[in-house]
């Protein structure tokens, strides 16, 4: 089993390089304008951000409304890294990512024994409780933000990133701790009979998924140069959340669909803000009303693909590795 | 010889409902003990008591020599008890296999790192997990159905989840809340079956709840009769079946 | 009016009318003297936030449901109360009669199309609608009305009261008035009518309510009439204290009356008074004693505090899951 395993993993870092080099190319040789360039940056970062969540919200079926937050701590920190420190780059990404994690592990244990909605509230009160405090904290700006923050994301790291998220999270999920997650979405009293500390992978699940945003967020502040308290409201919690949704909760490959296709519609409606925000709201009207799993529901696209191939159709393609 | 699981004195109130009282059951390994009474007797608010998920207003409760009063069901689940729940509690969208991994969770030493990386112990232990659980569907004619979602199983099959999924546990003591829910007379007897090798094949120590009378005589060694939260009759089949009282309690004053 | 005002929270506040001071109000030298102003400040604040907790309360009573669209009720409240004002010339209280109306009808009209499909969905599910409708009625307002903030025509004299060294608004006096006869209104409602004692079958056990013949569906959907026209109402009280509206107006006092709600109990009428009591109060504390930054953080940290140590609140009581 392993050997096959490892296989997949093989083919999975190898069909990443081939779509990197792919990417790359087209951006070094400028064949791609600059829009496409920025979004295919704010993809990147969308899919981390997405994927993360989709392990709270997806896998472990908690409901965190904060994760911008979290996306905040990991921009500052690593801007102060680089900037008052003068660590090496990729020091002040790791550290923002150890904060956001820090954080999201002493935020996760007191409130993770609260259910659905009190959790939902929760999540978001601290994800505002922490931007209101770096409003108040003038050595990183205030209210006006950090910014002269070296630039130093590259394409190159963006995507490295994303690929090392993406590797990371999917084969969590398919791991015994991923499997404890799944357990606790499903039915956290049988959970515990089972023998499961639900408390201890919802916490698990929160500061693993806080450790990936609070990446996104120091690729962020480096590729932007800036950083400020109202990229971090819980509008953007709620952006990163409709991805996940769009998505399907609990499917890996559908926050990918569901972050690149919010991206662009982003990117198509820039001009019209409201329109945006409305199509935004419409979509999680109609998604709930009538597809509440979202574009894949909680299959993987790879999972369904190879199953019609290797079945005739009958297989579910849930989590479980194809044989 | 100690009994394996033993209460004293145990009870439950909810505000001022006692729920259960005076509960002074034990059992020694091996045996298959059964707790029978009307409904809202009390019968599984003493699971729940007894698994964790309510902390005893009086009372103790000894498991293998240790208290397991204030602990946490997971907690107790590690020392060697699992239950199966009276309305069936599966992990719907997850495929029966998965189901029956989950319960070897804590038998799995592999850590985070081994996990994301797929090294050390991660193969080794997955693959036997693997096997464990398929061998387990077998024995419960599960195995056609393994990757198919828990949900959409058959209610008979989807009991039969539960039991594999509590035996995956690897307990000494396993509760079993109204097995024969839901069967006909064939899907009892071949549970009963069931249950006696189970017992004999995994050296398990079974207390179990039901109402289906013909299970309980054919297979429980002693039975404990709860009526209104208080133990009403304790015997072999026998002794309860010719107990006037229990014949009160069941079917009201006139026989 | 005759001096200069400082806006802090929702309403603005006068200032003493001989010289101008800067920050908070300071009248004459006693710290007691200021405390008491603050209250008087906070209970005028408090009484908004109880109207709009109330809200939140019946609806979670109810249906278990965190009516995230609940606070842009409130904002178009303000907007339909601005346009009786200006448009229809109406005076103050048929404006806030219409608004209470209107906005009654638009959280029914709400409940029925995007709450009342979902209500055996997961909660996840309608907790996602909900924040699609908040969107949408934000954005589409914001569209349809201009983000432009609109000025509030006086429809109640801004004469002060001093007393003592006291600060007192007509304005404040008649906020709390009317707050406290609609509180009075609804706990008469809530206790002595026939559909009031529905909703408090209802809230209780739905499917024994249901046997007993009350109509769910009209139940829930009269609570969401009441509910939302309190929240209409405070809209058109705010609108006419601060003077300005804007589309965005609701998601502060929104997410601040539901912590109220969460404060007092959630699902619990009289707590959601006192905890929009409290919350006012506090809220003017800190701002006038400490610091008005922080004021929003203060909200947000009575909302942990209040879920971590008692999250059923101050009136509530335990619930167990039947296992």
């Amino acid at each position: 089993m392993i050997k096959r395993l490892r296989k997949q993993d093989a083919i999975f870092l190898l069909i990443s390089f081939v779509v990197f080099a792919a990417f790359q190319f087209l951006i070094s040789e400028r064949i791609l304008s600059s829009f496409w360039r920025l979004n295919i940056a704010v993809i990147c970062l969308n899919i981390i951000l997405a994927s993360s969540l989709n392990l709270i919200n997806g896998v472990t079926g908690q409901f965190s409304l904060g994760h911008a937050g979290f996306m905040a701590v990991g921009a500052y920190v690593s801007a102060v890294c680089t900037m008052f420190f003068h660590l090496p780059f990729i020091c002040s990404i790791l550290a923002g990512a150890a904060a956001a994690g820090v954080l999201g592990f002493c935020i996760g244990v007191p409130t993770l024994h609260l259910q659905g909605d009190y959790l939902a509230i929760a999540t978001l009160g601290m994800g505002e409780i922490i931007r209101i405090t770096i409003l108040n904290i003038p050595q990183v700006g205030g209210a006006s933000g950090m910014s002269g923050i070296p630039t130093e994301t590259t394409f190159t790291w963006l995507f490295f990133c994303m690929i090392v998220t993406l590797f990371v999270l999917k084969n969590i999920i398919n791991s015994n701790q991923g499997r404890a997650c799944l357990s606790v979405r499903e039915n956290d009293i049988a959970a515990s009979a089972m023998g499961i500390n639900t408390t201890e992978f919802k916490v698990f699940a929160f500061t693993v998924a806080s450790i990936f945003a609070g990446l996104a967020g120091g690729l962020f502040s480096h590729y932007f140069g800036i950083a400020h308290p109202s990229s971090f409201t819980f509008m953007r919690s709620f952006d990163i959340m409709t991805m996940v949704v769009l998505g399907g909760l609990g499917s890996l490959s559908g926050s990918i669909i569901g972050a690149v296709i919010l991206t662009f519609i982003a990117a198509a409606m820039q001009s019209y803000p409201e329109y945006r925000m409305i199509v935004y709201a419409l979509l999680l009207i109609i998604l709930m009303l009538y597809r509440p799993n979202g574009i894949c529901g909680d299959k993987e696209l790879v999972s369904v693909i190879l199953g019609r191939f290797k079945k005739g159709g009958k297989h579910d393609g849930t989590v479980a590795e194809n044989k | 010889m100690e009994p394996l699981l033993k209460t004293s004195n145990l009870s439950k109130s909810f505000g001022g409902i006692k729920a259960v009282q005076d509960f002074n059951i034990y059992l020694h390994s091996g045996e298959l003990v059964g707790l029978i009474g009307p409904n809202g007797a009390g019968k599984t608010t003493a699971f729940n008591l007894l698994t964790g998920v309510y902390t005893p207003t009086t009372g103790t409760i000894t498991f293998d020599g240790k208290s397991l009063v204030g602990l946490k069901p997971y907690k107790i689940t590690k020392l060697g008890i699992a239950r199966t729940f009276q309305n069936i509690r599966l992990f719907d969208k997850l495929t029966v296999l998965d189901n029956v991994k989950i319960a070897y969770h804590y038998h799995i030493k592999y850590t985070l790192p081994e996990a994301i990386l797929r090294i050390g112990r991660y193969g080794s232990e997955e693959e036997l997990v693997e096997k464990k659980a398929i061998e387990l569907l077998s024995i419960f004619n599960l195995t056609d159905k393994k990757e198919e979602l828990a949900s959409n199983l058959p209610y008979g099959q989807q009991r039969r989840l539960e039991i594999a999924r509590a035996l995956a546990v690897q307990p000494k003591l396993l509760l079993l809340d109204e097995p024969a829910a839901g069967m006909n007379p064939q899907e009892t007897k071949e549970l009963m079956d069931m249950i006696r090798w189970i017992r004999k094949t995994f050296a398990l120590t079974i207390l179990l709840i039901e109402h289906d009378m013909s299970l309980v005589m054919g297979i429980c060694e002693r039975i404990y009769v709860l009526e209104f939260g208080k133990m009403l009759a304790h015997g072999t089949p026998d002794e309860i079946k010719s107990n006037t009282e229990v014949i009160k309690a069941y079917l009201g004053e006139e026989v | 009016m005759h001096g200069r005002s400082i806006r802090y929270g929702v309403l603005h506040i006068p200032i003493e009318i001989e010289g101008i001071r800067r920050g908070a109000i300071m009248l004459g030298d006693t710290l007691f003297l200021q405390f008491i102003q603050q209250l008087i400040n906070g209970i005028s604040l408090g009484s908004i936030y109880a109207l709009i907790a109330l809200g939140y309360t019946m609806v979670y009573g109810i249906m278990k449901l965190i009516n995230f669209a609940h606070g842009d009720v409130y904002m178009v409240g303000a907007y339909v109360g601005f346009f009786a004002a200006t448009a229809v010339r109406l005076p103050f209280f048929p404006s806030i009669l219409l608004a209470m109306v209107v906005t009654g009808i638009l959280g029914m009209a709400v409940e029925r199309l995007a709450y009342k499909p979902l209500r055996h969905s997961p909660k996840i599910a309608i907790l996602t609608t909900a924040i699609g409708v908040s969107l949408f009625l934000e954005y589409t307002t914001m569209l349809v009305l201009t983000p432009q903030p609109r000025t509030f025509p006086p429809l109640l004299p801004e004469t002060i009261y001093t007393v003592g060294g006291l600060i007192v608004s007509f304005q404040q006096l008649v906020i709390l008035v009317v707050s406290i006869i609609l509180m009075i209104l609804l706990t008469y409602v809530v206790n002595r009518t026939k559909m009031g004692k529905a909703m408090r079958a209802v809230s209780y056990d739905p499917d024994a309510a249901q046997l007993m013949g009350i109509n769910v569906d009209k139940t829930i959907s009269f609570t969401f009439f009441v509910g939302s026209s309190l929240a209409g109402a405070a809209g058109v009280l705010v609108g006419i204290y601060y003077n300005s509206i804007e589309p965005l107006m609701g998601i502060m006092p929104g997410m601040k009356a539901f912590i109220a709600a969460v404060l007092g109990g959630i699902g619990i009428i009289p707590g959601a008074m006192a905890g929009g009591l409290i919350l006012g109060i506090v809220e003017a504390l800190i701002s006038g004693f400490i610091s008005s930054t922080f004021r929003d953080a203060a909200a947000f940290a009575i909302l942990i505090i209040i879920l971590l140590i008692k999250p059923t609140g101050l009136l509530g009581k335990n619930e167990h899951e039947k296992v």
